[in-house]
């Protein structure tokens, strides 16, 4: 620390910053914190809750929360809404289950023709959204309340009544389930295979944010859609892709509800919509758009399940649970956008 | 390379119709499905001759929430005994105490001959019951609300005493040498879902706890019970106050690695399975089939022969206790969804 030491100048532009300062300016640092928080504070507050076999349980609940979170992240960084998500997991579930059974074929046919279908669902609600330039809003509430309609009433048409007909014991349940709810056991903690698949599409879709043209594109689109137009951005094929990707995510935590209780309600899914949108605000997504990350959703995935599970470790009365949920919740954001904001105080 | 965009669809949909014909033509499952189907049989009165009586028109308003495989049975059983009777079978549901009355009300205008309702909220629809009977429309409450049906000059009352069934509860628990129970509340703020875990605790020698979960939400119903009983170990039976979640409970006590038994109420075909199977212990049944087709049958006989059912008390379709033993009986009836 000699104080004869020459300071030597940089250009600005050339300044390296400081992994530190590089991780500080991340959407998903806040989140981080919060989660870190909530952790440290269920720690105490739960003699259960750091025990191993609590983390499988806790993880199952952000994976399939998370699972969802992520194309739906991405989708509002491109700047749009996809009120219909919680909906179509259940209808990607009863045509699997319902095709599956009527046509008294094996269960993978029914899941392929449940792909296609909940791909056309995407399909539809992207086409619908660029070619009547409506606000997202307004086209998957419509969407939302079609399918739930839908749901019920093709399910009763169909089955006789308002749940599917079990078909554990048709031929390829086994090997569906096996992809799709199938657990392992490692010690005492219980894994299930959700989470691979929670951090599959967390990873492939950090790398088409950060490292793919597709993912520019969808910055672009959410930022500021006229220009990114203008620069050539093939906004629409973006918006229609995003909404592909959110089916795509249904279809598999369809399957998932399918291949994990062998029959479907068909009543489910209503209003877990917003439970994906506040997992991926919590993970930094912007409401507005244009700024966000994939592994933002899964932090915040992850906060929503340990609060949701950590009350019940905590033993809290459980009149009170959502009240708790929300506090949490609020307390995460708050020390998120803190976080944040300091950050780019320094920066 | 670079082909033309009605090319590069064309081809998208041939690859798609190809696929799914291939699909189509290979994959037939050869167990289980629709074609092991037994041909459905009939319950009782449908098929045959209606009655000769004058054809009347009989509304049903429930507070019942979309999708609710209970009140499909009610239906189902109203719909025989509508059959049966030569009745126009109206259905109507909403959870929303204010909304169900508002139907009442359209009921009334409708000029409905007879008026089944549930007074799961009793406060909300009381005023347009009173009106319904002021108007001379025979009013039959199924289900909830024993205690106001008299009061509201109703015929009868059709149901299951929610507390009762959750004393008879308490008490099977009891004979099973049971020492912590778990109740799971599907809804969270639901009067009769309460008084259900109430009733167990009454009579429940051992202590009993509360656990709200997210009905709609099958995966966090099923992440929640597991990460309670994570919690309490020494909890030895779990309580599930609907069908679809005993099998929920099933799934979380494997993730859990817990040995408790699992009972629940009402009856599915997943829960007789799963009777059979020993996975769950017993079921309380409260027949939702009995109270859609006697209510429909009261009204009818009222109308035709001023038959009275109840003798000013409650007729009560349950508490009836469901275990393994039971099973070869019900298997088909449930399957069909009249059980």
């Amino acid at each position: 620390m000699t104080a004869t030491a020459p300071q030597a100048e940089h250009d600005e532009r050339l300044i390296r910053t400081s992994p530190l300062r590089k991780l500080m300016g991340r959407p998903e640092l806040g989140s981080i914190v919060g989660a870190i928080a909530v952790f440290l504070f269920f720690s105490i507050a739960a003699d259960s809750f750091l025990r191993a076999s609590s983390f499988g349980t806790v993880l199952y609940a952000a994976s399939t929360i998370g699972i969802m979170a992520v194309p739906v992240a991405l989708l509002m960084i491109g700047g749009e809404f996809d009120l219909s998500a919680g909906v179509m997991v259940t209808s990607s579930a009863l045509i699997s289950s319902m095709f599956s059974y009527q046509m008294t074929a094996n269960v993978w046919v029914g899941v392929f023709v449940s792909l296609l279908v909940t791909l056309l669902i995407g399909v539809f609600n992207g086409f619908m959204l660029t070619r009547t330039k409506l606000p997202s809003f307004i086209i998957t509430l419509g969407t939302f309340l079609m399918l739930t309609g839908l749901n019920l009433g093709l399910t009763k048409l169909i089955s006789g009544t308002v749940s599917t007909k079990g078909i554990g014991d048709m031929e390829g349940f086994e090997a569906a389930k096996a992809v799709f709810a199938s657990q392992i056991t490692i010690g005492s903690v219980n894994l299930k295979v959700t989470i691979l698949w929670w951090f599959v599409l967390i990873a492939l879709a950090t790398w088409i944010l950060l490292r793919t043209r597709a993912g520019n594109w969808i910055f672009a689109v959410g930022g500021e859609k006229d220009a990114a137009r203008a620069t050539g951005v093939p906004v629409n094929k973006t918006r229609i892709g995003l909404y592909m990707g959110v089916a795509f995510a249904a279809w598999v935590s369809g399957q998932h509800l399918l291949f994990s209780y062998d029959v479907v309600q068909s009543g489910e899914g209503v209003g877990n919509e917003l439970t994906y949108i506040i997992a991926a605000v919590i993970g930094g997504c912007l409401i507005t758009g244009g700024y966000g990350s994939a592994i933002g959703s899964a932090v915040g995935a992850f906060i929503f399940g340990m609060t949701s599970k950590g009350i019940v470790y905590a033993e809290w009365n459980p009149d009170w649970f959502k009240f708790f949920l929300g506090a949490m919740l609020l307390l995460a954001t708050l020390l998120n956008a803190w976080v944040r904001k300091r950050a780019e105080a320094r920066s | 390379m670079r082909t033309t965009r009605t090319a590069r669809r064309k081809a998208a949909l041939l690859t798609a119709a190809g696929l799914s014909a291939a699909l189509a033509l290979t994959g037939c499952s050869g167990s289980g499905g629709k074609s092991s189907e037994e041909k459905p049989t009939q319950a009782q009165g449908a098929g045959g001759k209606a009655a000769d009586t004058p054809r009347i028109k009989i509304a049903m308003i429930t507070h019942s929430g979309e999708g609710d495989t209970f009140w499909d049975i009610v239906q189902s059983g109203a719909k025989a005994a509508a059959a049966k009777d030569n009745v126009e079978f109206l259905y109507s549901a909403n959870k929303e105490g204010k909304e169900q009355a508002s139907l009442i009300e359209a009921a009334i205008d409708q000029k409905v001959q007879g008026i089944v309702v549930t007074l799961a909220k009793p406060e909300a629809v009381v005023a347009a019951v009173k009106k319904a009977v002021a108007a001379g429309i025979p009013v039959v409450t199924i289900n909830s609300g024993s205690q106001h049906s008299k009061a509201l000059g109703a015929l009868s009352h059709i149901g299951q005493d929610e507390a009762v069934a959750g004393e008879g509860v308490g008490e099977e628990l009891n004979t099973r040498g049971k020492k912590k129970a778990l109740c799971v509340i599907h809804e969270q703020g639901n009067v009769s879902l309460e008084e259900r875990c109430a009733g167990v605790k009454k009579t429940f020698k051992g202590s009993v706890e509360n656990l709200n979960v997210e009905g709609t939400n099958m995966p966090s119903t099923t992440s929640s019970i597991e990460a309670k009983l994570q919690a309490t170990k020494d909890i030895d039976v779990v309580v599930t106050l609907g069908a679809p979640f005993a099998d929920a409970t099933v799934k979380a006590k494997e993730g859990a690695g817990s040995k408790a038994e699992v009972d629940t109420f009402d009856l599915n075909a997943a829960v007789v399975k799963s009777l059979k199977s020993k996975a769950v212990g017993f079921a309380v049944d409260q027949q939702p089939y009995l109270q859609g087709y006697l209510a429909i049958d009261e009204i009818w006989l009222n109308r035709t022969n001023g038959n009275v059912l109840g003798g000013g008390k409650p007729v009560l379709t349950g508490p009836a206790i469901v275990t393994e033993k039971d099973v070869p009986a019900l298997e088909k009836y449930t399957a069909r969804g009249t059980r």
